[in-house]
């Protein structure tokens, strides 16, 4: 037999039908679904007259439109067009029988880290949501994406995709992280090094060493942003640490079933002599607390360096680097240390889990927020608040001067309540910086979750390892 | 949804890369429950100031550019969130054409269930037809997909390449679900050996 990739193996178990051209319908394990996405494709099944394969596959939550304060149970917290949107995702989940989710569940949250908390996500699996930031799933060796709505309206009706399979791309971190470097610097590294179109028609698996130390929740940072890059999807090879996190998740297997999985799982791994479309290795130790000046999730730089000069860049890239720094309100050639920051945003998909605050607590445990900073921490899910709250992390949050929220997409994308206003900065844990994200005319600097507790003391970007 | 063999029409230049989903149709827009209506928010923060005034300068507001059916733009074009509000955007402003050098996987995907040709083109390519652009009203562009031709104002031909599937589907307006549809029986199979094989899923 020859030799495979990890994504050649879980991509060969699922192809239903494939066609002389090789366009295949790739069957679909799990269904994640949100309010934004979805409302048209269910409407496109009752026009035609078609209902949902398989209900018992289709989890359903609501988290972009959703407020993050206290008081969201009370319905004028939300605007009228929100509110329909939700509406309409509760009668579609009720109606076709999805798993579901709703607001006033204390396991609701952001889709991307429910699914892995329930135990929906487990390794070799195949899963899709109408959401780019479904590459978070990948952390388990599941091969998952993001699709658009005629898609999601397929899925619901066939359980497959009509997918053309990508190319296989490997992106190796060698050796160990520098103390105060997290995934989320080896991700926005990786993208900053191959650009946001680099992985164009790849599927990326991430290994070395540096891969293996981190946690789970550390992969789904690293392959949260696989879509930043191009990539269709990102992959890191289930493990030890992998079959321990499923173990004992309300929706992972038992007993023999269990046993049978894991046998399964024990074979999804990258043969040693399999072929890679494209190879790229960066070395942990070279690895900074990094942070984006410009507006396109590329444009990464570690914290020691300068905002740089349009001049410096290439082809379309000159322009753009122009109209980024002036949108960015920066001059060139400046210290990214000497960015003043007015918000910081702890949160998302991307960097929204326990380990992630607790990173931020550590940096700011006894410390206080800068004087006028608006601060928030958004965990990632209820079931994230929750555990936060047992190991005294809100307290550390709320001492310093934190609002402390429930849980959301929030402030990463600004369809709900939370926004910048025109002008307003922001360090965010979050993972795009497109001009007008988080609120129109608002700033956003990428960051990892201690390196944004550690401007939210000072005031302005910051190198947290000189906090540590 | 629509079918789309050939289209002669004006093409609107907005020499950008890394044009992103979020600026051809910022969240504010995603709230709806339809698929209609988005082509007046189409590139919105680009293109209405604060009091939602029209913006002169961007290219969708000049006269000459506000019956465009083809957008010419710079690489890696509709990077981003996955939202199909992008194409619809773009579909009901009368757009259905996009050419660039190349764009992000999902917002390419989309384009074809919504009777619109994202044609990518080497970069010495969009940067002739990007001129041609410039020209305004009088320019006009003229695509087929049959054969697999765009055709400049200056009478200029140039091929590109299209998956046949996509090609087939786009040309005869057809629905992917109906299509997937027919092939049910081989879903069936899978499915019935896949819960054999994986019975944990």
């Amino acid at each position: 037999m020859s030799p495979k990739t990890l994504y050649d193996k879980i991509w060969d178990a699922h192809v239903a039908d494939e066609a002389d051209d090789g366009t295949c319908l790739l069957y679909i394990d799990r269904h994640l679904v949100h309010e934004v996405t979805s409302p048209q494709a269910f409407e496109g099944l009752r026009m035609t007259g078609r209902t949902v394969r398989r209900p018992d596959q289709t989890i359903a939550v609501p988290d972009h439109n959703v407020p993050t304060t206290l008081d969201r149970a009370n319905a004028a917290t939300m605007t009228e067009d929100s509110r329909v949107q939700v509406a309409a995702l509760d009668t579609n989940a009720k109606e076709f029988g999805l798993h579901y989710y709703p607001v006033s569940d204390v396991r609701q949250g952001i889709v991307h880290i429910v699914g892995p908390e329930q135990g929906w996500t487990l390794p070799g699996m195949t899963v899709v949501c109408g959401d780019s930031h479904t590459a978070t799933h990948g952390a388990f060796g599941s091969l998952a994406h993001g699709i658009g709505t005629s898609e999601v309206e397929h899925v619901l009706a066939t359980q497959t995709l009509i997918q053309k399979k990508s190319k296989n791309m490997k992106v190796e971190i060698t050796g160990k992280l520098p103390t105060g470097v997290t995934a989320k610097d080896i991700t926005m590294t990786v993208i900053g090094e191959t650009g946001t179109a680099g992985g164009t028609g790849y599927v990326i698996e991430y290994c070395g060493e540096a891969i293996r130390e981190l946690s789970m929740e550390g992969r789904m940072t690293v392959c949260n942003m696989a879509i930043e890059g191009g990539a269709r999807a990102g992959l890191i090879a289930p493990d030890e640490k992998t079959f321990e996190y499923c173990m004992g998740r309300p929706h992972a297997p038992k007993g023999a079933q269990w046993e049978a999985a894991l046998a399964w799982w024990k074979t999804l791994y990258s043969d040693d002599d399999a072929h890679w479309d494209k190879v790229i290795t960066i070395k942990a130790e070279d690895i900074a607390p990094a942070v984006t000046w410009g507006t396109s999730p590329e444009d990464v730089l570690p914290i020691t360096a300068k905002v740089p000069m349009a001049s410096d860049f290439q082809g379309g890239k000159i322009d753009a680097a122009k109209r980024s720094i002036e949108y960015m309100g920066l001059t060139e050639g400046m210290p990214l240390t000497d960015i003043t920051i007015d918000t910081v945003f702890i949160g998302s998909c991307t960097n929204g889990r326990i380990e992630d605050l607790r990173a931020a607590a550590a940096i700011l445990k006894g410390k206080k927020v800068k004087e006028g900073m608006r601060a928030m921490i958004v965990p990632g899910s209820g079931l994230v608040r929750a555990q936060a709250e047992e190991e005294g992390l809100a307290d550390i949050f709320k001492e310093a001067g934190f609002e402390w929220r429930l849980a959301g997409c929030s402030m990463c994308l600004a369809m709900n309540p939370d926004q910048l206003a025109p002008g307003e900065r922001c360090a965010a844990t979050s993972n795009r910086n497109f001009e007008g994200r988080q609120g129109r005319g608002g700033r956003t600097h990428l960051v990892s979750p201690a390196m944004a507790a550690a401007a939210a003391i000072t005031g302005h970007l910051t190198d947290v390892r000189e906090m540590m | 949804m629509n079918k789309f063999t050939t289209l002669s029409g004006i093409a609107a230049p907005l020499p950008l890369i890394n044009i992103d989903t979020d600026m051809i149709i910022p969240k504010q827009f995603l709230k709806t429950i339809k698929r209609s209506g988005l082509g007046v928010n189409l590139f919105d923060e680009m293109r209405y100031d604060d009091d939602r005034n029209e913006i002169p300068d961007f290219v969708l507001n000049k006269p000459q550019y506000r019956e465009a059916q083809i957008l010419v733009a710079g690489d890696n074009f509709g990077c981003g969130s996955s939202r199909e509000h992008a194409p619809w955007a773009i579909a009901d402003f009368g757009i259905t054409c996009v050419i660039a050098p190349s764009y992000a996987d999902i917002f390419y995907n989309n384009c074809f269930k919504n009777g619109i040709l994202p044609i990518a083109l080497p970069q010495e390519q969009v940067d002739i037809l990007m001129k041609d652009a410039e020209k305004g009203a009088n320019a006009r562009i003229e695509i087929d997909l049959e054969a697999q031709t765009i055709t400049s104002s200056d009478g200029e031909v140039f091929t590109f390449e299209v998956d046949p599937f996509k090609k087939h589907c786009l040309m005869n307006g057809l629905d992917d679900i109906g299509l997937t549809m027919e092939k049910a029986a081989a879903i069936d199979s899978f499915e019935a050996s896949a819960s054999q094989a994986r019975p944990w899923v």
